[in-house]
């Protein structure tokens, strides 16, 4: 059986007398997809901050087996080790791709810019795995020197994956990434993350509102109310039969297709 | 016995009265004339005149003394007499290569047809005070004179890039038929058009322009300007009147007009392209139409292709914030009475701060 | 009646002032291209005009010091002008255009053409001494990029320019990293200087008034600009020579003769080119019996 990749115990977040999360534990393992659902206000976001750095927890702990093997504490770790992380082994897709982009430079440029942050320095090796990766995103090669202001919003969280996965990270985060787009678009974004989770053996923490979206991409689910996660399992499991009350009313007030 | 507040009037008018005292100050030290403010406070004099909208350096002189040297109520003290006076027509586009030059310099040559004149400037002095001036009755300096007057037709500098197609060709509206704004008789709207806005900066108040220009060269919306030529000096004003069909001279005024050469801009496609910024502003006011001129160049950036993501790109923020009466008149006026407002505020908050007083009280029961 | 001399302290500066801006100074030698604060003083001259350098050059100056102020590469611009009278007057040194007998060089936008030794200091006038500046406008943010050494941005700034120009566009202000570490901003020089600025002899000393930074790189530091494998860095270089004095490896400036594009090109170091011609070089505008440094040979 495989080791975990991130270990996560009595994580809490507290603001002031507020609580963000409370006493969230979990293992998340290596190709696994975890979807964290429930309401706005449920500390979703909180968690998913929580589990990058960026937030400091109040107390508990989340491990994350470094390429070296060793299960290293992320909130103990230096700033340094952390952003290294952040722009190597790690990805972060934003619900808004212009959080996640740089709009004023061009989609080559944004897929290359952490190529060149782990020290690149031949342009055209930089720019041939630029179009490699727009073709797997399917983005025209063409608009390869074009500024992401031009590209559609599904054209954009496209670029957003693309310039994410391009140092091959083992552990992606995503926030809502289907949020603003609409359906047929949502459909087609779905389906290429799914293809590229599964190519690529991706370890995914995913937090959606959407139990559509969670039942399609993610294998195990916990769900959050309050702060709590008041229910975990297989996806299938919790949407098929849920236990908790919460998790019943949930999914009998979204899932009516 | 309590007796409500009242003597406004008498108040108001003994405040004039004390104003005017002040104003004039010690009685001992000889007044000021308006012909030594008009001629010793000269940058003054100029400051007013361009964001006052009105070339009258009498009347400027006037305003000066008036407000105690607060150059923006002398602004606005100039800004409500304009208000008053009839309009007779529109002049001719003036023609600033036919200027009468006292100083002219580019930044981006070394040398060039018409040569670089310095004329007054503090540039290259030294800012220690001049303990020598303290003393009066001073002799001024003669400045030597040239033996051969600046040439009368001095090309642009912006037009000798303009030969070889390396800058981008000067947009419409330098066009006499051409019909441009004037925010003097047209609310604003937006989007402005450029003529709008170049009229609005140089209207603008010095200090905000500035603070706007010096941000895009920190790095919100920089766009690498040059000065391609700044010219300072004396222009014909010309004016067709309806009866007669052709121009006549009405008179000389003094302008600074700064040309800036910015940022090339271009792609695989269109070959690199440097972009203009321009600024022009009555009277000698230099610091003014360079910062003018690096906004001008900022606004143009939807026009140009490029992101409008810092405060002097924002056409509605630059616009509606840089007129210096507008703000000084918003930004004091909440010095006046606000007392009913402010007793509804008032009112609420002592409510409210009694009702979780209860609260806590119950609660703790 | 009293003189500025009188007045004011050696230098312009007061000695404590002195003090602390020789410690920045002390602190941006030990750590190479680091950009190092200091509490910049209001000069006599606006910001922008030099202030920075100006202050550094009258921290290290002392009365033995010989002093050559260029702006553009010449000794007789405006500024420099300025600048070199202003020294002159407060500390009363010694001045020289000449390259090889200055001390200190101050110097805004250019290296001088005739190589420094060791026992020459070249201070820069700083406009803008981060380099990150115009990637990432805040603070926090540059000098946290600094720390961790993330300088991948200012790749993609290259990377955009062969994308957008199919060549780097950076000419001047070109950036470069300092003894393998610190990303530095070599001041708006052309990058046709910046290889002089590599293992250079001399002790390389940067004062940026406006927003308070000392930087410095020491004798014999390894100064690298930034390029791709595949664009490596190349400077610029002119079809022509230079009219006056015949150089074709100098930076020439252009000089436009009249409003049909008519145009000559002169070199940029006037006292470089002053040089060559008293040498006898001559240019295309300069007939061999014109040349002026010829004529003094005869004569003596």
């Amino acid at each position: 059986m495989d080791e975990p990749i991130m270990a996560v115990e009595g994580l809490t977040v507290k603001y002031g007398s507020h609580i963000g999360c409370k006493e969230v534990c979990f293992d998340l393992y290596p190709g696994e997809v975890l979807g964290i659902v429930g309401e706005s206000g449920s500390g979703k976001t909180t968690l998913l901050n929580a589990l990058h750095g960026r937030l400091e927890p109040s107390h508990g702990t989340v491990k994350y087996r470094t390429r070296m093997g060793g299960m290293d504490d992320i909130h103990a770790m230096g700033e340094p080790q952390r952003r290294l992380l952040m722009r190597t082994d790690w990805a972060y897709v934003h619900q808004n791709p212009r959080d996640g982009l740089r709009m004023a430079v061009s989609a080559g440029a944004n897929i290359g810019e952490r190529l060149m942050g782990v020290g690149w320095r031949h342009y055209g090796r930089i720019r041939d795995n630029a179009v490699g990766w727009l073709e797997d995103v399917e983005i025209d090669t063409e608009r390869v020197d074009d500024s992401p202001a031009t590209f559609s919003g599904g054209m954009q969280q496209r670029l957003q994956i693309a310039r994410n996965l391009v140092t091959n990270p083992r552990l992606v985060f995503m926030d809502e990434p289907t949020g603003g787009l609409d359906v047929s678009v949502q459909a087609r974004l779905l389906d290429l993350i799914r293809t590229l989770v599964a190519e690529k053996g991706l370890s995914v923490v995913i937090v959606t509102h959407d139990l559509a979206v969670a039942r399609l991409l993610s294998h195990r689910l916990m769900v959050m109310k309050s702060g709590e996660v008041v229910e975990q399992g297989l996806t299938d499991q919790i949407l098929d039969d849920p236990q908790h009350p919460y998790s019943q009313l949930l999914v009998s007030s979204i899932l009516q297709i | 016995m309590y007796v409500a507040v009242k003597g406004g009037e008498r108040a108001i008018e003994n405040a004039h009265k004390f104003l005017a005292e002040e104003r004039r100050g010690d009685k001992d030290v000889p007044e000021l004339s308006l012909d030594q403010i008009r001629e010793q406070l000269s940058l003054s004099i100029s400051r007013v005149m361009a964001e006052g909208s009105l070339y009258d350096p009498d009347l400027a002189a006037l305003a000066v003394k008036q407000a105690r040297g607060d150059l923006i109520e002398a602004i606005f003290l100039l800004r409500a007499y304009r208000t008053t006076l009839p309009r007779f027509g529109f002049t001719t586009a003036i023609e600033t290569s036919d200027m009468s030059l006292d100083r002219r310099i580019s930044a981006t040559f070394k040398d060039l047809p018409g040569g670089q004149v310095l004329g007054p400037t503090y540039d290259y002095t030294h800012r220690l005070l001049d303990f020598a001036l303290a003393a009066e009755g001073e002799e001024p300096l003669q400045a030597e004179t040239a033996d051969k007057a600046v040439e009368p037709e001095t090309p642009r500098v912006l037009e000798l890039l303009n030969h070889e197609g390396l800058i981008e060709q000067a947009a419409a509206g330098n066009d006499q038929d051409c019909e441009v704004g004037d925010l003097t008789r047209e609310p604003l709207d937006f989007p402005a058009g450029r003529d709008i806005r170049l009229q609005n900066l140089a209207r603008g108040d010095e200090g905000f322009i500035l603070a706007l220009g010096y941000s895009t060269q920190r790095g919100y919306a920089r766009n690498h300007a040059f000065v391609g030529e700044i010219r300072v000096g004396e222009v014909a004003v010309e004016m067709v009147p309806e009866e007669l069909g052709f121009a006549i001279e009405i008179g000389d005024i003094t302008i600074t007009e700064c040309e800036t050469v910015n940022q090339f801009k271009g792609s695989k496609k269109v070959p690199p392209q440097f972009t203009r910024g321009y600024g022009l502003t009555l009277g000698h006011n230099e610091r003014k139409t360079i910062a003018m001129a690096l906004v001008d160049r900022a606004l143009r950036a939807k026009e140009l292709g490029e992101e409008v993501e810092a405060a002097a790109q924002d056409e509605e923020f630059v616009l509606s914030h840089s007129d210096n009466i507008q703000a000084t008149g918003f930004v004091e006026h909440i010095k006046l009475p606000h007392y009913v407002d402010f007793q509804s505020e008032l009112e609420l908050v002592r409510r409210l701060r009694a009702e979780m007083v209860v609260e806590q009280k119950q609660a703790a029961e | 009646m009293t003189t500025e001399n009188d007045i004011y302290n050696f230098a312009y500066l007061d000695e404590q002032t002195k003090k602390m801006i020789r410690r920045a100074i002390f602190k941006a030698i030990a750590i190479p291209g680091y950009q190092v604060p200091f509490a910049s003083r209001e000069m006599p001259m606006p910001y922008g005009w030099g202030t920075g350098g100006i202050q550094v050059t009258a921290t290290i100056l002392c009365p033995s010091d010989r002093l050559k102020v260029i702006d553009q590469g010449s000794d007789d611009t405006t500024n420099a002008v300025s600048i070199r009278r202003f020294f002159a007057k407060t500390a009363n040194v010694e001045t020289t255009t000449k390259t090889e007998q200055a001390t200190i060089i101050q110097t805004r936008h250019r290296i001088p053409e005739t190589a420094l030794r060791e026992d020459q200091t070249l201070v820069y006038q700083v406009p803008i001494p981060e380099p990150l500046r115009f990637l990432e406008p805040r603070e926090v943010e540059t000098r946290k990029m600094h720390a961790l050494e993330e300088y991948g941005l200012m790749h993609v700034k290259l990377y955009e320019d062969i994308s957008r120009h199919g060549a780097i566009a950076t000419t001047y202000a070109y950036p470069t990293q300092v003894n393998g570490r610190y990303m530095t901003d070599p001041s708006p020089i052309p990058k046709f200087d910046n290889p002089k600025m590599d293992q250079m002899p001399a002790l390389q000393l940067f004062g940026a008034g406006r927003e308070k930074r000392i930087y410095a790189i020491p004798p014999y530091t390894d100064v690298r600009s930034l390029d791709f494998e595949d664009h490596p860095f190349e400077v610029q270089q002119w079809e022509s020579a230079c009219a006056l004095c015949g150089d074709d490896q100098s930076f020439l400036d252009e000089v436009i003769l009249d409003d049909r594009g008519e145009r000559m090109f002169v070199c940029s170091d006037s006292h470089h080119c002053q040089t060559r011609q008293e040498q006898g070089f001559h240019g295309s505008q300069m007939p061999e019996n014109h040349a002026g440094g010829l004529q003094e040979k005869h004569d003596g």
